[in-house]
């Protein structure tokens, strides 16, 4: 049952774990070490502090050292799965840009900038919502939506991140706009702003049932009108379904 | 009665303003009808043959990937990408890897990469194949889709000899490739390429001035550039539309940096010079394979990563340039073997939202057209 993969890839403990890094190049012509004709080799791997490939690679210190401080500091609060002991990844900096000095200044603390494995994210105030994407299309030219979506954390207070992904065509800059809702909370929707967040926003409510205020025509867009339940809350079972509308609608018992 | 052309396609107050007067009519389309490539259900508003209005019903394919991948490690959801855009299975391969790389901070080695790179671009010729041939069958004209299908077989020969699939062929792993290239992958890839350049001059002599074909798709489904942005509208059609904007040049990645290709732009954004755009985007992916394949390095195909592997927290957008548009994905992890979330961006979900503004003012008949344009995959609309 799907259900059970959760525990079925249970990691070996870390202090008897070879070096699992090395996986096989696969076999299959002499490997010699890469050769200099390539154009691709000025590509470095991205220098971040700890790479998680070191996991493995000198796995006593690891396992015997105890959780390290950091890992648990950039953890959202972890839903379903106990946050494993690991050395920690790359954590989020501050993002400085004159940009975000410029939303810094009208909006003060209501906006906390960060990077993260290279790219840009605003955390902001749900208060700010409209304005800060009516502004950064008008004035800072994010003029494409790529994506609205939604993470649900049903241990915090807050249960929802809302996620914006932005770009500019202008500025060659994709950025993402963050904020956190609750359960009951709705949005101002962004329609006015882009178009296309018409079906994006309806895909939002289909899945999180997250209401978006002004919204010409919010219905469910993938699953069927009539649908209860938002599937991809975390309290929402992979094998869960609604019942009754299928016997309902199809006719037939759930065979689940 | 107000002309549809003067509707502005972005006011959304508009259709119901102007729904079921007296000479309207309320034709419901599919979703089991062989033009709409798939289930795709279109309830249109007519006046006459002219269309008013439509409103797309889907999610009849909905398999519910993201929660999925919820559940499962993220090894294990790779073969589920596949599953979405199964003509471009590859590309989808390649984002989804590329996206669990970015958080293990790992990178593909050269010699990966370029594979990866030839294989996608196959992939996307493929998919522009698959287009072309049930687009102008969709058109009328039939011959097209013999020849397209005739010669994606060499592409899924490929495949089949690379991986053992030809449509989800889940060809990459995260980290790198599972497979060397097999004994003579690049002269099958040589041969592949001297092989369809002619192909597509005769794709072209049998359409490209076609007085058939040019009445069925100039000037139809037209739609500007500020609307594609507007709509989110991505791939060849928005470069028909005159945005020369390709995310392998914007934004590159695998490595795209390393080769000299051209994005091609169309003027009117109608369904002609969507035809045009991917009929050179054909001819571009050869080149970008003919450089890749005389440049595959000698060196691993494996990055050194952990056998269960457990991103660091955090979260990532990455997206690449599928033969259809942006597809992106966006994957939080929490420290876990499994994903949090992974949110798929699909093109053609987003793309078919702009149906409804391309059609305004057509022709019923026009509407088979352009679907046919947008180039959507119900299995990627839907997921």
């Amino acid at each position: 049952m799907p259900d059970e993969t959760k525990s079925a890839p249970t990691p070996p403990p870390e202090g008897d774990k070879k070096p699992a890094a090395d996986q096989p190049a696969v076999p299959g012509g002499v490997k010699s070490a890469p050769s200099g004709s390539v154009q691709a080799e000025t590509k470095t791997i991205p220098s971040q502090p700890s790479p998680p490939s070191d996991t493995s690679s000198p796995p006593k210190p690891a396992a015997a050292a105890p959780t390290p401080p950091a890992a648990k500091s950039a953890a959202p609060a972890a839903a379903g799965h106990p946050a494993p002991a690991k050395p920690a990844g790359p954590v989020p900096l501050p993002w400085d840009s004159p940009l975000v000095a410029k939303l810094k200044r009208s909006y003060g603390s209501g906006i906390d900038a960060l990077t993260h494995l290279g790219q840009n994210y605003m955390v902001v105030d749900r208060s700010l919502i409209p304005e800060l994407l009516q502004l950064l299309r008008d004035d800072e030219q994010f003029d494409y939506c790529v994506d609205i979506t939604a993470v649900h954390y049903p241990k915090r207070e807050k249960q929802f991140d809302i996620v914006w992904v932005l770009y500019s065509f202008a500025r060659n800059e994709r950025i993402r706009v963050k904020t956190q809702i609750a359960e009951n909370e709705s949005l101002p929707s962004s329609v006015p702003i882009w178009a296309t967040a018409n079906w994006l926003e309806r895909e939002v409510y289909d899945m999180f049932g997250i209401k978006f205020d002004g919204h010409p025509d919010l219905k469910r867009i993938l699953l069927p009108d009539g649908w209860k339940g938002f599937p991809l809350r975390k309290d929402y079972g992979i094998l869960q379904q609604d019942n009754e509308w299928v016997q309902i609608n199809l006719g037939i018992e759930s065979g689940q | 009665m107000t002309d549809p052309r003067s509707i502005s396609p972005l006011d959304l107050e508009t259709p119901d303003q102007t729904f079921l007067d007296a000479n309207e009519l309320v034709i419901n389309m599919g979703p089991q009808h062989p033009a709409t490539h798939g289930v795709l259900r279109v309830i249109l508003r007519l006046d006459g043959e002219k269309v008013l209005g439509l409103e797309c019903v889907i999610g009849y394919l909905h398999r519910g990937v993201e929660k999925i991948a919820e559940n499962r490690t993220y090894t294990m959801f790779n073969p589920y990408v596949d599953r979405m855009d199964y003509v471009a299975a590859v590309s989808n391969g390649l984002g989804y890897c590329e996206a669990v790389e970015k958080l293990l901070s790992v990178e593909a080695p050269p010699r990966a990469q370029f594979i990866r790179v030839i294989l996608t671009e196959l992939n996307r010729i493929a998919s522009h194949q698959l287009w072309l041939g049930t687009h102008a069958l969709d058109i009328g004209a039939i011959t097209p889709l013999f020849y397209t299908f005739r010669d994606r077989e060499e592409i899924l020969k490929i495949f089949e000899k690379y991986c053992g699939a030809r449509l989800t062929t889940h060809a990459f792993r995260i980290g790198g490739l599972q497979y060397e290239a097999y004994d003579g992958f690049e002269q099958d890839v040589r041969n592949f390429v001297s092989f369809v350049k002619p192909k597509i001059d005769e794709y072209e002599e049998l359409l490209t001035t076609n007085r058939i074909w040019l009445e069925r798709t100039k000037g139809v489904g037209v739609i500007s550039g500020k609307d594609c942005i507007a709509l989110g509208v991505t791939g060849p059609v928005l470069r028909a539309s005159g945005v020369k904007w390709d995310i392998r040049k914007a934004l590159p990645y695998a490595n795209y940096r390393n080769f000299d290709f051209e994005i091609p732009t169309g003027e009117n954004g109608d369904t002609y010079d969507r035809y045009l755009v991917r009929m050179v985007e054909m001819r571009q992916s050869l080149r970008i394979i003919e450089q890749a394949v005389e440049g595959i390095p000698e060196g691993p195909i494996m990055a050194k990563v952990p056998k269960v592997m457990k991103p660091p927290v955090g979260e990532v957008y990455h997206s690449i340039e599928a033969p259809k548009g942006e597809l992106g994905y966006f994957i939080v992890s929490d420290g876990s073997t499994q994903p949090y979330r992974v949110r798929v961006r699909p093109p053609s979900f987003v793309n078919l939202q702009a149906l409804d503004v391309m059609c305004r003012g057509q022709l019923v008949a026009d509407v088979i057209a352009v679907i046919g344009t947008l180039d959507i995959v119900l299995g990627e609309v839907d997921r």
